[in-house]
């Protein structure tokens, strides 16, 4: 399968500060990638060294199979703007166009605007967007050139539910069509909706890279939640937390779990059974004091 | 990247700077009608304004003015500003080198130059005895554009330098000695001595030397020529070092 982008043992720092430390990262062509780590991991510096606005410290970067700092291999790909960055006296239509002549084969413009809900707002001057629509027009710029590769940025931070929803379908439309995309986002929830493969970043380093199904089964399936005094020991827990009277406990069987709690007599209230998300396994992995690299290509790893 | 891509795209970029700057209307105006304005209340109500060689001479001075003042904060305020906005970032990811850029942000710069120049020269012609032939037009052209280099150059240096606060407090505090010194405002023939031979060593007072001969054909000044290829050389080095310095620093 071709690799439309990838980097090789990429460091990056700034002064002492080391923002990527060693990352290697293939994106194959049609994958959907979700990018997950917490403010400052790394994950924006990843996203900036991709289409080559900054270099690594060490190692490399290959984008198209070259060099990103070459103009030419930046023809397939499609990036985001910053929502503040947009130049505020110019029209939307104007923007797109402005974009779109870069490309050789562009969507034409009224096409772009619709799909990205943006119909109605060509004259408008982008400065006096709402900041859900400036951020609509960032991301349909990133599609104007019929890219094969696509960096989006935390494309759906402020919009309301049905626009971002509004927006998974066009990422996914895109998808359907053979596109990749590589993703950040602050909503697991988007990365869980959307994405095919995650990787988790944290401190510079990737701490997980697999399916969406591979990452999740890095913490037990199902979390149950209760209050109660002492819990004695319980078949089938493998974590718990505590706190004063209410307790975590995670167990592939939640089933098994509250049956013992029943025939064991114990007087719990405010029972609660969950499906373990990303999310725990991500706050999981990115728990201070987690050094182990978890998973990589669903092979555990240290 | 063809030739032929680059100057298509060099083109997408002067219009859309062009746009851009042109939807600003006070940014315009300061620029391009100041210049003129001076022509009003400076030149037009003196009496050498019906002095035919003394009018040309004052309305070459106001339009090596024009072209400092689009150097100035067309190139150097605005690069300054827009370095600091994402877009400039984001246009890094399309697939366009750093130079059609470059010689669009150019082609903006004399577009501006060109909106400055058509009131001043009109109203020069209209309310004053200045003259150009026809025959002068290409060399006052070519002129313009010696004396304009240095001072474009300065304004990129300026520009990739410095933040947008320090690029305006730069630019406004060189806009007047320059203009002053080098006898843009006014002319040099009313310089005490030592004025005089400070000025011969500023780019402004080449520039506007080498306008005012090539629109009126008087002698230039023997070291006019060495000034400005001295100032075209370091303002050029400084420039070529800021955008250099930029693109080390922002994009590592």
């Amino acid at each position: 399968m071709e690799i439309l982008a990838r980097t090789v043992q990429a460091t990056r720092c700034y002064g002492p500060v080391i923002a990527l430390d060693g990352v290697s990262l293939d994106v194959p062509a049609g994958q959907l990638l979700g990018l997950l780590g917490p403010n400052g991991a790394g994950k924006t510096t990843l996203l900036q060294l991709l289409p080559g606005l900054r270099r690594p410290t060490s190692g490399t970067v290959e984008l198209f199979g070259g060099y990103p700092r070459d103009a030419a291999r930046r023809r397939r790909l499609g990036c985001t703007p910053q929502e503040t960055g947009l130049p505020p006296t110019l029209r939307v239509h104007e923007v797109v166009e402005f974009v779109a002549g870069h490309f050789a084969d562009p969507v034409p413009t009224p096409e772009l605007l619709e799909q990205f809900g943006l119909t109605g707002l060509e004259r408008r001057q982008s400065g006096g967007l709402s900041g859900g629509q400036k951020r609509r027009l960032t991301v349909a710029v990133a599609f104007v050139g019929r890219p094969d590769l696509v960096l989006l940025d935390e494309p759906t931070t402020g919009l309301d539910v049905e626009a971002r929803h509004a927006l998974w379908d066009a990422v996914r439309r895109y998808h359907q069509g053979g596109g990749t995309v590589v993703l950040t986002s602050h909503y697991l929830e988007e990365v869980e909706a959307l994405a095919e493969r995650v990787v988790v970043i944290d401190q510079g380093r990737v701490r997980a890279d697999g399916t969406l199904a591979d990452v999740r089964s890095l913490v037990p399936a199902r979390r149950v939640r209760l209050r109660a005094p002492d819990l004695p020991e319980l078949a089938g827990v493998e974590r718990s937390n505590r706190d004063g009277d209410r307790h975590e406990l995670w167990t592939a069987d939640s089933d098994a779990l509250v049956r013992q709690l029943v025939t064991m007599g114990i007087p719990f209230r405010d029972l609660e059974v969950a499906t373990a998300s990303l999310e725990e396994a991500f706050l999981a992995l990115t728990a201070p004091g987690t050094q182990t690299v978890a998973l990589i290509d669903g092979e555990l790893a240290r | 990247m063809s030739t032929s891509t680059n100057v298509r795209l060099a083109g997408l970029h002067a219009r859309y700077q062009f746009v851009e700057t042109v939807r600003v209307p006070i940014a315009v105006i300061g620029t391009t009608l100041f210049p003129t304005l001076s022509l009003l209340f400076f030149i037009v109500p003196q009496s050498f304004a019906q002095d035919p060689a003394a009018a040309t001479a004052a309305t070459a001075q106001l339009a090596v003015f024009a072209v400092m003042s689009v150097s100035l904060f067309n190139y150097g305020v605005g690069v300054a500003e827009e370095r600091a906005l994402p877009w400039d970032g984001y246009t890094r990811t399309l697939p366009a080198g750093p130079s059609p850029r470059l010689v669009g942000r150019l082609l903006n710069g004399l577009a501006f130059v060109i909106l400055g120049l058509v009131p001043l020269v009109l109203l020069a012609w209209l309310l004053t005895a200045a003259t150009l032939p026809p025959s002068r037009l290409a060399l006052t052209a070519a002129a313009l554009l010696a004396a304009g280099f240095p001072l474009f150059a300065i304004g990129i240096g300026i520009g990739y330098s410095m933040s947008t606060k320090a690029a305006l407090a730069v630019a406004q505090s060189l806009l007047l000695p320059l203009a002053f010194g080098g006898g843009l405002f006014l002319p040099p023939e009313t310089f005490p001595g030592w004025l005089n031979s400070i000025s011969m060593w500023l780019p402004t007072r080449a520039g506007r030397d080498l306008v005012v001969t090539a629109t009126t054909g008087v002698d230039l000044p023997g070291p006019t020529v060495f000034v400005l290829g001295g100032w075209t050389l370091l303002a050029g080095s400084l420039a070529v070092w800021a955008y250099r310095r930029d693109e080390g620093r922002r994009f590592r």
